[in-house]
């Protein structure tokens, strides 16, 4: 028995090797293997066991390391990722994980392999249904989590032999992921995984209110009172401007609010010390005064005659507006030989709920900075962090970690000033990770909506007009609220031909957290609308929901509601043709269940069509590619495309090898780091297969060109790479004979590409991409009548992507974006202040995605890569709508308030009568 | 620095409790989720390694007792009568696997959330709680043992050390339904659980227990509802017999995950499911 004890020695069996520690017994048993043992393959995303990343077997059985403590280790036997390979062979199971796709991002591949690991070990051919109760408790945002159950049932026998493709046939291979044998080992390091040993740790004093006034009291007296506290950061430590943005002139973000709080979570000061002492600190005596203000949460009290303005320099509280406007939809409208739908929508905040939390680690070397973040664009990152600490942009480096789930919100900064700051002006390494709860309250989310739209067509089923006004809660700061705004007026009409059309938005200051980034920026949203309306449409006109949209979608040479005519790549129609099928097929099932159903249990199949511009609206968007040879004979391909679990790595190397010549296994990436890698834009808006690849491939055959040139050789020579003999053809060359330049290349090529776009008008009209991706899903459900409760039985998908590079990472990214848009349509709504944890807030489980069927279909895009077009943020767009329709065509009820909870679709239910 | 004791005895855990009011650590499933971001401050009492107070045994008075650390796998791999199977079907819905592996049966009841997945069918079960303290044990039915969302009528010197559930002496049956908006890890919108036992020589049902969960401060027996079907025929329609006045009792909020009147409604519904579920499980 021991009372006050400081530390306890535990002695217990780890990996099957004897461990023993002096450590705090109330201590995590995630601190303990990842601080105090240095095994970070166990990952931390919740502290609260809502997750399950940090999955370990305890005496044999999976548990929440974050909530076992250590003084029950002792005589305990711990299992842990790091456990599984034998010398750094995998096993079955993450050998099954790597060949099928199953880890993306990774963050969550540790937790699910050791919850998998127990089950196999007592059931070899465990069934679907046993692997989803064994993997319930594991939270997965990326990959839908098909991947991973067909990889746990795969486990047990054999598994296809990896892809190997010859020279220039990379692209269309299904290749491992160049970058995921770390991530079924557990090695992969994320943000939170490799801090200097010595780094203080930075944690972050926060306004716990929506609105507040602020006053700091004497914060250097608090920190001599307590002992350890090296620095606490204000305002007033910020030697540059105390202000970021991701759109410069807009940038209107503190990063120390010093006298007015705009949104719960709001940063005013940064404690820095040991992670011992600033962990355990209470800030309840902390020097500052919070006095509570009225808070606007909503769009409507923000609009509100007389509302107080949340930035006085944006009276009215508008941030920006969007309009796309093309012939005279008023007409249109006001016609008597027409049918018109309309409706009023609403979807709340959506979190992006990566399993990484937001962490990261900085030090000062000299005068200039390096700071090692999960991030989405490291370019942006230097310069805007670079502003705060008034330093030039090349006196930040930017390492990008491993990303553990991006999906736009690691567009925006989070943890970066913090940490510049910290090491800054302490000069000592500093880390941080967010906690869930700070993730969730601080950073950016999916814009809520609400949107009302009018849509007529002739009674032969043609579109004759459309109007549509969507106002978005932006919170507190501008982050990518003008992004959305602008998006949304292009998009609105979905992927057809619209004679009239006028779509207007606006984006909405509120004190709220920022609303920013989330795949689809705002499309999503608007998708709901249009395509829910479209099948009240085509019911008003009598044709099938299907039909309808056929007869009206985009074909080549027609102009889009921004006047732009595509002469080839509008795939949209082959992807609805690609449907019909599983469409007829699904819908003759429903009915015949329906019709023998007493009820209570009806089913019901929807569809939803989808078109979503690859990269910038109509701005610059330039990728830069740069890829040599070094004297020593490696291929070095610097990849500044951030891949945040979508599959950049593989995809720009499998491009870039082909467009060269020479094999994917030849090439050794280098990775995003500003100090040694060119700018390959920011990881979103669908840009870097279809921009970044562009590049790769222009950068690959211009080394190619060079060494052609350079051995004299023939345009068709095959080359090949021999040690340091480089041959074309019958050519050759010794590597170590030629001059290498400041950075060891030999030989070397770096390229740009920038996709042609035209500015949009005042009336939006012009070219604001110059491509789409298209697709449509089929979405069949199964609803409990007397519950409301929806149970989605299968999704069909169908998308053109061009050309898929590589078929596996496009499923993984179909399966995972589809089951981001089940959770919008069916579950997700975080509410400021209330939802800001992983059980109130609620992502699907496995339990909850079903099979999902990828149809590809490929149109070739004259711009893209080898023909590809952009994939990421196109899968999750259709899904919602579809479910919607879904719900529909089950009930005939729709609902257009999301999510569409039990509740709700219950009270829908009985209102219909 | 939070004080720390780990308990070798049961006795020893009493003696502490006594002294101080310690907060009591058993899975830590529920004292780690509330202590994100910061230290745990209170005293802790760890009481994981008290391994007697772990399993399930029939005692020879006709209780069946599960020990206070029991896990909610324990519970899943018990070789238990049917009229467990509702406790089993609550197992399968604490949380995933992880939080069944390392939570408690005694620890849920002592949580005392008004969404408790276990206090349901231990409720339909008639279970009482065994309370020891310095002065002897105390046995408390368990619908009285908590008293409110996070409160219990268990008093700082004292631990509870098991579960009594009392057997019926007759063939059970039992079923338990669980209404989220997701599968998996989620905390429920309301759930039902409904423990019937039939004469062993005939159709009629000579013990009911019906308890609903999410739909009250605490979860809470429908007495009525179980009277009326302790009078009934197995072999009848018994989900007709649920009317609206057995769930007065109940009293639902409004809250993230639904609106208080349709708590009411699912309540019902799902009540009726259950019952026919025994009801053809009885026949």
């Amino acid at each position: 028995m021991t009372f006050d004890s400081p530390a306890v020695t535990v002695a217990f069996t780890l990996n099957g090797r004897p461990a023993r520690v002096v450590t705090q017994p109330l201590r995590r048993l995630t601190q303990v293997l990842r601080e105090d043992l240095g095994l970070r393959g166990t990952k931390v995303g919740c502290d609260a066991g809502d997750c399950g990343a940090c999955t370990v077997l305890l005496d044999g059985e999976p548990v929440c390391a974050c909530m076992v403590h250590a003084g029950r280790l002792d005589g305990a036997t711990v299992e842990t990722v790091e456990g599984l390979a034998r010398d750094g062979v995998p096993d079955a199971l993450q050998s099954a994980f790597l060949r099928l796709g199953a880890a993306q991002c990774g963050i969550c591949t540790p937790g699910m392999l050791m919850s998998a690991s127990a089950l196999l070990r007592r059931n070899a051919r465990p069934t679907e249904a046993e692997v989803k109760d064994a993997l319930g408790g594991v939270l997965c945002r990326c990959t839908g989590y098909s991947k991973i159950v067909q990889a746990v049932m795969a486990a047990g026998g054999a598994l296809p032999e990896a892809a190997r493709a010859e020279a220039g046939q990379a692209v269309g291979a299904r290749l491992d992921r160049v970058d995921g044998l770390p991530k079924v080992l557990g090695t992969d390091l994320f943000g939170d995984d490799f801090p200097p040993a010595d780094a203080l740790t930075v944690r972050v004093v926060r306004s716990p209110h929506h609105h507040c006034a602020v006053k700091l009291g004497d914060v250097e007296s608090w920190r001599r009172a307590h002992p350890g506290v090296e620095a606490v950061l204000t305002a007033d430590d910020i030697p540059g401007r105390n202000c970021f943005g991701v759109i410069p002139p807009l940038a209107d973000q503190p990063v120390f609010a010093r006298t007015r709080c705009r949104f719960k979570g709001e940063a005013v000061a940064a404690i820095v010390g040991p992670a011992a002492v600033v962990e355990a600190l209470d800030l309840s005596d902390f020097p500052v005064t919070w006095t509570e203000k009225p808070a606007l949460l909503t769009p409507e009290a923000a609009l509100a005659e007389g509302a107080e303005a949340v930035h006085p320099e944006r009276p009215g509280n508008v941030l920006v507006r969007g309009l796309v406007r093309r012939g005279e939809p008023e007409t249109a409208l006001a016609a008597d030989d027409v049918v018109t739908v309309s409706g009023t929508y609403s979807t709340g905040f959506i979190e992006h709920a990566y399993i990484e939390p937001e962490a990261g680690w900085a030090r000062r070397i000299g005068d200039r900075l390096e700071i090692a973040a999960c991030t989405q664009a490291p370019y942006m990152d230097r310069d805007d962090t670079a502003a705060i600490m008034g330093l030039a942009p090349e006196a930040v480096r930017i390492l990008p970690t491993s990303v553990g789930g991006g999906f736009g919100s690691k567009l925006d900064l989070s943890v970066q000033p913090y940490l510049a700051l910290a090491a800054w002006v302490t000069g000592k390494p500093a880390r941080m990770a967010y906690t869930r709860p700070e993730s969730m309250a601080t950073t950016t989310k999916r814009h809520p909506a609400r949107i009302t739209a009018t849509v007529v067509a002739t009674r032969d089923g043609k579109l004759a007009g459309m109007t549509f006004h969507g106002t978005f809660n932006t919170g507190a700061y501008a982050s990518w609220g003008p992004t959305v705004a602008n998006r949304v007026p292009v998009h609105a009409s979905g992927p057809y031909l619209h004679p009239a059309y006028e779509c207007r938005s606006v984006a909405v200051h509120t004190h709220c957290a920022p609303a920013g980034a989330f795949r689809g920026f705002g499309v999503p949203q608007s998708a709901v609308a249009q395509e829910t309306l479209f099948d009240e449409l085509a019911d008003a006109v009598g044709l099938d929901p299907l039909e309808f949209r056929l007869r009206n979608a985009l074909t080549n040479g027609q102009p889009t509601v921004t006047g732009q005519v595509f002469a080839q790549g509008v795939g949209i129609r082959a992807c609805f043709e690609a449907l019909r099928p599983a469409w007829e097929k699904a819908r003759a099932a429903a009915d015949a269940f329906n019709a023998a159903s007493d009820g209570r249990t009806r089913r019901g199949v929807g569809v939803a069509g989808m078109w979503y511009g690859c990269g910038n609206t109509s701005l610059p968007n330039p990728s830069t590619i740069r890829v040599g040879l070094k004297a020593d004979g490696t291929l070095v391909l610097h990849q500044g495309a951030v891949d945040i679990g979508q599959g950049s790595n593989t995809v720009i190397t499998q491009i870039c090898a082909d467009a060269l010549g020479l094999p994917v296994e030849r090439f050794t990436l280098v990775g995003a780091d500003t100090d040694a890698t060119p700018d390959a834009g920011k990881t979103s808006a669908s840009r870097q297969t279809f921009v970044t690849g562009k590049a790769a491939f222009l950068a690959g055959r211009a080394l190619r060109a060079a060494i052609l040139q350079r051995l004299n050789a023939r345009d068709d020579s095959r080359l090949d790479l021999d040690g340091t003999c480089l041959r074309a053809g019958d050519r050759e060359l010794d590597l170590t004979t030629l001059e290498a330049d400041a950075n060891g290349f030999v030989l070397k090529a770096e390229e740009t590409f920038d996709p042609p776009t035209a500015p949009l008008d005042e009336n939006g009209q012009g070219e604001p991409y110059a491509a789409f991706g298209w697709g449509a899903h089929v979405a069949e459900v199964e609803v409990d009548t007397e519950l409301g409760r929806v149970f989605v039985r299968k999704l069909t998908c169908a998308h053109d992507v061009g050309r898929a590079v590589n078929p596996t990472l496009i499923e993984g990214q179909v399966e995972g974006g589809s089951a981001q848009g089940l959770g919008l349509a069916l579950m997700e709504e975080f509410i400021p202040g209330r939802t800001e944890n992983l059980h109130d807030y609620l992502i699907p489980t496995v339990g909850d995605m079903p099979e999902v069927e990828t149809i590809l279909v490929e149109d070739p895009d004259a711009h893209g890569p080898y023909g590809a077009k952009g994939i990421g943020e196109q899968v999750l767009i259709p899904t919602a709508p579809a479910i919607l329709n879904a719900i529909r065509h089950a009930t005939g009820v729709l609902i257009r308030d999301l999510p569409a909870t039990p509740d709700r679709v219950r009270a829908a239910i009985k209102g219909r009568g | 620095m939070a004080e720390y004791l780990r308990a070798r005895t049961v006795d020893e855990a009493l003696e502490a409790l006594a002294r101080k009011p310690f907060r009591i650590l058993a899975g830590g499933t529920d004292v780690y989720p509330a202590a994100v971001g910061g230290p745990i401050r209170d005293p802790i009492l760890d009481i994981s390694g008290l391994s007697a107070l772990r399993g399930i045994t029939r005692e020879a008075d006709g209780y069946w007792r599960i020990g206070a650390l029991t896990t909610w796998t324990d519970v899943l791999r018990a070789d238990l009568p049917p009229w467990f199977d509702g406790l089993k079907l609550a197992a399968r819905e604490v949380g995933g696997v992880q939080i069944q592996t390392a939570g408690t049966v005694a620890g849920n009841v002592c949580n005392a959330s008004p969404a408790a997945d276990g206090v349901v069918p231990l409720m339909a079960m008639d279970a009482a709680v065994e309370v020891s303290g310095a002065d002897g044990t105390r046995v408390e039915p368990l619908d009285a043992f908590i008293t409110g969302p996070r409160r219990t009528t268990r008093q700082p010197g004292e631990l509870v050390t098991a579960l009594l559930i009392p057997d019926a002496g007759a063939p059970g049956v039992s079923d338990f339904l669980k209404l989220g908006a997701r599968h998996y890890l989620v905390i429920s919108i309301a759930m039902v659980a409904v423990v019937l036992h039939r004469a062993p020589e005939s159709r009629r049902i000579v013990r009911a227990g019906v308890a609903v969960g999410s739909c009250s401060p605490v979860a809470r027996r429908l007495r009525g509802l179980e009277a009326v079907l302790c009078e009934a025929d197995a072999g009848a329609p018994l989900e007709d017999l649920a009317q609206e006045n057995h769930f007065a009792p109940l009293s639902p909020i409004d809250d993230v995950r639904a609106t208080a009147g349709y708590r009411r409604e699912a309540a019902r519904t799902l009540v009726r499911r259950a019952l026919s579920t025994c009801r053809e499980a009885l026949a």
